[in-house]
């Protein structure tokens, strides 16, 4: 982690907890018929961040951006953006705009009249238009194609157009509908890097969809992961890697290994494996990330160290090896039913047993099963 | 690919079929607007324009040609009008009832010609439905003679005819705007009388050129309506092509009419197929 990137996103999470709510969503239910596909989402975006809802498909995510847009109407629940409740007005007054999944530029219009179609819905003073739409087509760097037919445009610059033609508006919150999906892989990786700087040079508030979790991590100030119409955990990106609240929280972004412990006087056991843990007695379940594992060099290996210290150890069957590039991704067989996944730092290729460690507190404890 | 012999073998019936029944015939009926008819009632073989000099120089036929094309107008016009909104409701709010009215709009097609025209026929007469309905509600106190044999009987059954056909385009071209082009205008702030005018309308005119060039087409050359309903003020270019064909034994002069109407929808079409294209956007 470079220290700029620590502080962009300390600053972030600053901001996010200081100033008021600019969209409030309370206890939001809806059903499409009887399937219930939101069961009660309350969530507060705060002004200026880049908020990323994350989910499975069929979680609800889009269902959600479109209950904010206006484009679906709430079964129970209230939104407001600040003090104007926001799910009663229909989608042409709320001052906020999308980009669409499939970016639906006007076919029939050229470049720039998709970008001014906003300022002349509302009546902005025609003089204002040409400016604003070239600002906007600039910001995007689309401003040689303004005469241009969207016909002729490829995704990626359909989907810069798109971009304009929502910020043109001055919105106050921006809503994305996984509007990278379509475009190939390094096209998607520029546009988050430019979407990311562009959120920042505007300032205004990102609501981002994605099933992405890498998209959802490399973009959000915070990330509020769906699940089956209910929030599983709202947090800043490094947060829910670091501290995931449930094992789906941890296995739906990045990898991890689940480790179902009993716990007894501070010690959590988990088959041959044992650490210290501060948490309660009885049964739970830990989280522990494969690149938290080392390998214990073998002229280091001294045997078991005693339950209670602040690293724990353990050996394991090296039963496959991947390599891959910098890390290798390890399977470690530990005996009965545990098999870890660790991430290494070109190990060399290993055989037959070897000593792993961990460090007790980088094993989370996380909830499982269906969030309540 | 296919071979070139399956090539001729789908393409030579079809081209055989046009040629014999359709450019032959035509072919024919090209000579005959240049001959004649002698005093002895008989159709004689030498070639000159009189039957075009005619045309032009004798007023009642161009008279009827405009009547006909104001008629043509007003139905195209009307069938638009009911078919537009009815099209519009079809595709954007009918829901669950899309089906059903869908079909009721397509039943009418099944019911011969000739029995919807006699429908109006009876609806419209002087003992008709129309006017009994008018008399039993005391509006009226004798039947109005105006509603059956005249133009407006003509624009009426037309329009009633006619409707699905231009109704059938617009829906279709009404289906294939992507509705989030709607959900978009709408979230740039356009309300939704805006949202029709600056999107939804531009983007179905071509199913409305279509529609309205159904109409106007067909009914140009209809001549069953008015000699149904419509009576001597109602009489159009056709008719009097199939009395110059018929009773009046002129086939040379109704050759050179027919010709003309061909060349004046022929020219229409193309005009219209020219501006269809440059309304849809690729």
């Amino acid at each position: 982690m470079t220290e700029l990137a620590a502080h962009a996103a300390a600053s972030g999470t600053a901001a996010a907890a200081a100033s008021a709510p600019i969209l409030s969503i309370r206890q939001v239910i809806k059903r499409f018929g009887q399937r219930p596909v939101l069961r009660g989402i309350t969530l507060d975006v705060a002004s200026g961040e880049f908020l990323t809802i994350l989910g499975e498909s069929g979680s609800g995510k889009t269902t959600l951006l479109r209950l904010i847009a206006g484009f679906e109407d709430l079964d129970s629940g209230e939104i407001w953006m600040g003090a104007e409740r926001l799910d009663r007005l229909p989608a042409h007054r709320r001052q906020v705009n999308t980009v669409f999944q499939s970016y639906a530029i006007f076919p029939h219009l050229s470049v720039f009249e998709n970008v001014a179609y906003g300022l002349r819905a509302k009546n902005t003073t025609p003089a204002e238009i040409p400016e604003r739409v070239t600002q906007a087509l600039a910001m995007v760097k689309m401003g040689e194609f303004a005469k241009a037919a969207p016909a002729k445009l490829s995704g990626g610059q359909q989907q810069r157009v798109a971009l304009a033609r929502a910020l043109v508006n001055r919105p106050r919150v921006l809503l994305l509908d996984e509007p990278l999906s379509a475009l190939d892989a390094n096209l998607r990786r520029q546009m988050q890097v430019e979407l990311k700087s562009l959120q920042r040079e505007v300032g205004i508030t990102f609501i981002f969809v994605t099933h992405d979790q890498e998209e959802a991590m490399a973009l959000s100030d915070r990330v509020a992961l769906l699940r089956a119409g209910l929030l599983e955990q709202v947090a800043p990106p490094r947060e829910i890697y670091g501290e995931p609240a449930t094992a789906y929280a941890a296995q739906f972004i990045g990898q991890t290994n689940l480790l179902r412990a009993e716990v007894r006087d501070g010690i959590a056991i988990a088959g041959s494996i044992t650490w210290r843990t501060f948490g309660a007695a009885g049964n739970a379940t830990y989280s522990l990330r494969p690149e938290c594992i080392r390998l214990v060099a073998e002229s280091e290996s001294r045997g078991m160290l005693p339950a209670d210290v602040a690293t724990a150890r353990f050996r394991g069957r090296i039963r496959n090896q991947s390599f891959g590039g910098a890390m290798d991704l390890i399977e470690i067989d530990c005996g009965g039913t545990h098999t870890l996944r660790a991430r290494i730092a070109s190990p060399g290729i290993l055989t037959g047993e070897r000593e792993f460690e961990f460090t007790a507190n980088d094993a989370v404890r996380v909830r499982e099963g269906e969030p309540d | 690919m296919y071979s070139r012999a399956y090539k001729t073998a789908v393409t030579i019936p079809p081209l055989l079929w046009v040629t014999i029944f359709l450019l032959v015939p035509y072919a024919i009926l090209f000579c005959y607007s240049f001959w004649s008819v002698s005093s002895a009632q008989t159709i004689v073989h030498n070639w000159n324009l009189q039957n075009y000099l005619q045309l032009a120089r004798n007023p009642i036929y161009l008279q009827v040609l405009f009547r006909s094309m104001r008629i043509a107008a007003s139905v195209t016009v009307f069938a638009l009008l009911l078919g537009y909104p009815l099209a519009y409701y079809l595709s954007f709010h009918a829901a669950k009832r899309k089906d059903l009215l869908y079909q009721l709009v397509i039943i009418p097609l099944w019911a011969s010609y000739l029995v919807r025209g006699y429908a109006w026929k009876t609806i419209l007469g002087s003992d008709g439905v129309l006017n009994g309905f008018l008399q039993y509600l005391h509006i009226t106190h004798k039947p109005v003679e105006f509603f059956l044999y005249s133009p407006f009987a003509v624009i009426i059954t037309l329009t009633h005819i006619y409707t699905p056909f231009t109704l059938l385009p617009i829906y279709a071209s009404l289906e294939h705007i992507p509705r989030n082009l709607v959900e978009a205008s709408h979230d740039l702030g356009a309300s939704p009388w805006s949202t029709f005018r600056r999107v939804i309308l531009p983007l179905s005119l071509p199913g409305v050129l279509a529609g309205a060039t159904f109409a106007f087409v067909l009914t140009l050359g209809d001549f069953l309506a008015p000699l149904l309903v419509g009576g001597p003020s109602g009489i159009m270019i056709s008719n009097v092509v199939v009395s110059l064909f018929g009773a009046a034994y002129n086939w040379p002069l109704g050759a050179a009419i027919s010709f003309c109407m061909m060349l004046l929808v022929v020219t229409l079409l193309f005009i219209t197929e020219r501006l269809e294209k440059r309304l849809v956007v690729s």
